[in-house]
């Protein structure tokens, strides 16, 4: 794995292109900052085309021999199923309004990561092959012919997107880097080019049920663990349904939640939380991934892996489905869903058990957010919530891209953090809401080998972390996304050390007062709480 | 390439020269006496090309079909009745068709997308160990030049309607009055064209000195903002220092609105090259990035409802992929499921 650069390093960053005319820029595939081909198995798996062995740093990439032809022909399929593709190939006027708005930019640098010149490279493949002008004129017109370096470019660039969004908020004609970046990676993969993070992920979804590649039997042994844990810092042991028929809702949480910290102390909290209520749920090994890797490259895959949550609820008989903290997963169920496997006319319009209150605005697809769902126990005053016992996290809160800008999820995890714990402070204007930045990580693109591009995508948020941090001793980042639990601890440690990361419900799970527990002395993570600090340093 | 003292690229000098030819074509033509080719002809033919190569590229676009409906949303989503949101919130996160047009109504006449726009810095900044500290700076010049920039020519457009209809509503009267009403000179100085122009040189002038602009520029993006400063000025210039012919200039437009083309005698040269000019943007238009111009309302990011978890949006090509059912994977793992207590669709017995 390449070494990273030191932060203060890193923080160097040179952003003035070069002189010459970008086309004549050959990409440089710098170490650090691309993820490794994908072994030949998933796509097999898949049945994705042209599986083989090849490597990014190879010269001859091993491509179909007629790739360019089934690269076009993609193309053209694109531009026929999808007006946004074709919209946004046609009507960019490179104002670049949203050069200084990505992340990757920002925090690298590098010119083509402007999204402007970013969707150009797919742009000037499009004027050269399917606009007159383009034909005519050529590069005058802003066409250039496809080659394999064109090709290693775009792979090397659309896999340097975390489809965010953060650029078609700021665009004057709404245009999406996130749209092109998915649908230029379905034209890479017709001619063989996958990443392996991305394609191991959903190879293990599709089969085994969740990208760690845990099946049914492992992940309820997983699930049991956290009952364990649950009972030894509460004395309250979760009794949750395992694919049982007849529950009234399916919980569906990303997987990134029972893989590792601090996801699962999330998933714990999620536990607690329905023991608490008594909730009639069930959990599956089959709909046991609510992330949607597919999603991050593919339409199709994305549908194919979503599938299977409609398809085993209907098999369960549940009423409705809730859904954990997760990003994509959002993007998914909010935008996609319906369209890609609805109509969901076999559940019920989803109502909370606890308040009678009818979720009117999932009455088409009959999945409920979590926080929705806590929020509205929160504001009937179901839960007895003891915030104290968070008084040692300062936290402040990352509005993950996609539930911020595919959904507008902004008020539902502030409200349940400020009534969870005392001290909850604002990053910067700039850097929140839908003005929110990236991980740095997302997409598919957390693979360690990528850590550079990872470290320097991350560099916004880091930095309006750090601005917190400073000023209010903020000391925890929440966040409603797995991916954001998965790769906020390297980034913290990277830029602002002294910074954990942590889910909204397990700071819920930590304040939650459940009737005849055990005396709380430490959270979740078995840190002692507030009251005890001293007690603790004592006993050392 | 070949690339000038300052950098610019081959794209800057070639739609300049480009301009450049292009003034002097109707130039030379006029000198050979093809006034009918430069008066008439060329009018029709731009005229023709812009609406058919606008229809058609709009048919194009209306054709294919919208699969997922992906608003970007920049505010609070429809949720909980008692969840806080703005009136802000309810536009830039529609859950109704009046609100979509309300935020398309702010994106096309306000750019509310690039009201949003800031500047990015990245100072040095001792007191963090990293040693630097972004900073976003509110950058509204280039919504001011935008906005001023299409407003002004808006007004130029509809100041030249008079040329084309026998006696000019009193709305295109209206609209010249207050353009003319700043300035006070004789002839009545119309300030919408000095911004006109004043806005297109600051587009230009950001487009050769930010290197960021710079380098994502194309020749198609400075061949309009020429064609248009050639325009502005050659309008001025006919209109404040050598004046054309006023008479025979309505002559000659009218006669092609109400086609009974003419040319009226002792039209100055000036005039068939500013038309030329006007000719050749509105060609142009269909084949180019002017075309963000119906764009922006296509754009299924903007002009979508927010509405996808209580109103089912369907895709007309939606099909059914191969999918892994939940029985394969029941038999992928049964014994070990069964192991583990897991209920099965296909029990088993499994020997102690």
């Amino acid at each position: 794995m390449a070494s990273v650069p030191k932060p203060v390093e890193l923080i160097q960053i040179e952003s003035k292109p070069p002189d010459r005319p970008w086309m004549d820029n050959k990409a440089v595939l710098k170490e650090g900052t691309y993820c490794n081909a994908a072994l030949p198995k998933w796509l097999e798996i898949l049945d994705y085309p042209y599986p083989r062995r090849w490597s990014v740093t190879d010269d001859d990439w091993n491509l179909p021999e007629n790739w360019k032809e089934i690269f076009l022909k993609a193309f053209e399929d694109r531009l026929n199923r999808f007006r946004s593709f074709r919209l946004f190939m046609d009507v960019c006027v490179r104002c670049g309004a949203c050069a200084d708005k990505c992340h990757y930019f920002i925090g690298g640098g590098d010119p083509k990561n402007m999204p402007v010149l970013r969707a150009e490279l797919l742009r000037s493949i499009y004027r050269r092959y399917f606009t007159t002008a383009g034909k005519m004129f050529g590069r005058l017109a802003g066409a250039r012919d496809l080659t394999e370096d064109v090709l290693k470019e775009l792979f090397y660039y659309l896999y340097q997107c975390s489809e965010c969004r953060r650029c078609s908020v700021f665009c004057p004609y709404g245009i999406d880097m996130a749209e092109m970046t998915i649908l230029g990676r379905e034209l890479l993969s017709s001619v063989g080019i996958n990443i392996e993070w991305i394609m191991a992920s959903v190879g293990s979804c599709y089969t085994t049920g969740s990208h760690i590649g845990a099946p049914p039997h492992a992940f309820k042994d997983t699930v049991d663990f956290f009952c364990d844990e649950c009972e030894d810092i509460t004395g309250i042991r979760p009794n949750p349904g395992f694919n049982r028929k007849g529950a009234e809702i399916l919980f569906v949480a990303p997987s990134g939640d029972y893989f590792a910290d601090p996801g699962t102390y999330n998933f714990m909290g999620y536990l607690l939380l329905f023991e608490y209520l008594g909730l009639d749920y069930t959990l599956s090994g089959y709909a046991a991934e609510g992330g949607n890797f597919g999603y991050f490259g593919s339409h199709e895959m994305g549908k194919r892996l979503n599938y299977k949550i409609y398809s085993e609820a209907r098999r369960l008989g549940v009423k409705w489905i809730l859904g954990g903290e997760c990003g994509h997963m959002w993007r998914v169920i909010n935008q996609y869903m319906d369209t890609w496997n609805g109509p969901a006319d076999f559940l019920e319009e989803p109502v909370s058990p606890i308040t009678g209150t009818k979720f009117e605005n999932s009455a088409a697809t009959k999945m409920v957010h979590i926080c929705e769902f806590t929020a509205d126990l929160i504001k009937h005053g179901k839960l007895h919530l003891d915030k104290s016992r968070n008084d040692h996290i300062i936290p402040t809160f990352h509005d993950s891209c996609n539930p911020a800008r595919a959904f507008g999820f902004f008020e539902e995890p502030r409200y349940i953090i400020q009534n969870v714990c005392n001290n909850f402070y604002e990053m910067p204007r700039d850097t929140i809401r839908e003005q929110t930045f990236c991980c740095g990580s997302g997409s598919g693109l957390n693979a360690d080998e990528n850590l550079e591009l990872r470290m320097r995508g991350g560099l916004p948020r880091a930095n309006a972390v750090r601005y917190v941090h400073e000023k209010y001793g903020v000391n925890h980042l929440s966040c409603i996304c797995a991916v954001d639990r998965a790769v906020f601890p390297a980034l913290m440690e990277y830029w602002v050390p002294g910074v954990d990361v942590t889910g909204v419900h397990e700071m819920v799970a930590n304040a939650l007062v459940f009737p005849g527990e055990t005396e709380r002395k430490t959270d979740l993570r078995l840190r002692p709480l507030k009251e005890f600090e001293s007690e603790e340093t004592d006993e050392d | 390439m070949g690339c000038g003292y300052m950098g610019f690229s081959s794209a800057y000098y070639v739609s300049l020269f480009a301009v450049v030819i292009l003034l002097f074509i109707p130039y030379l033509g006029v000198k050979v006496g093809l006034e009918v080719l430069f008066g008439i002809i060329v009018p029709y033919l731009a005229f023709i090309t812009f609406f058919t190569g606008v229809i058609r590229r709009i048919l194009t676009w209306a054709r294919t079909p919208v699969p997922y409906r992906i608003p970007t949303t920049c505010g609070q989503n429809k949720t909980l009745p008692w969840v806080k949101r703005t009136i802000r919130d309810k536009f830039e996160n529609p859950e109704s068709v009046w609100y979509v047009i309300g935020r398309m109504f702010m994106e096309v006449f306000f750019f509310r997308s690039l009201f949003r726009n800031m500047r990015m810095e990245l100072r040095p900044w001792q007191k963090y160990p990293e040693g630097g500290k972004l900073i976003y700076w509110s950058n509204k010049w280039l919504w001011i030049g935008a906005l001023a920039f299409h407003y002004m020519f808006l007004v130029v457009l509809l100041r030249h309607l008079r040329l084309f209809m026998e006696t000019s509503p009193s709305w295109v009267n209206f609209i010249e009055r207050i353009d003319g009403f700043f300035i006070l000179y004789s002839p009545t100085v119309y300030f919408s064209g000095i911004i006109l122009v004043v806005s297109t040189v600051y587009l230009l002038l950001r487009r050769m000195y930010d290197t960021k602009v710079r380098y994502i520029s194309l020749a198609s993006d400075y061949f309009p903002l020429f064609l248009i400063l050639g325009i502005g000025i050659t309008g001025i210039i006919m209109r404040y220092f050598f004046r054309v012919d006023m008479v025979a200039v309505k002559e000659l437009t009218l006669g092609l609105a109400t086609f009974h083309p003419v040319i009226p005698d002792g039209i100055g040269v000036l005039f068939y090259i500013h038309l030329f000019l006007v000719c050749i943007l509105f060609a142009y238009f269909p084949f180019s990035k002017l075309m963000h111009m119906p764009g922006v309302f296509f754009s299924v990011t903007r002009n979508m409802t927010a509405n996808n978890r209580w109103v089912r949006h369907v895709n007309p090509w939606e099909y059914t992929p191969k999918l892994f059912s939940y029985m394969e994977q029941e038999d992928l793992y049964r014994k070990q499921m069964k192991k583990a207590g897991i209920p099965l669709e296909k029990d088993i017995d499994i020997e102690e």
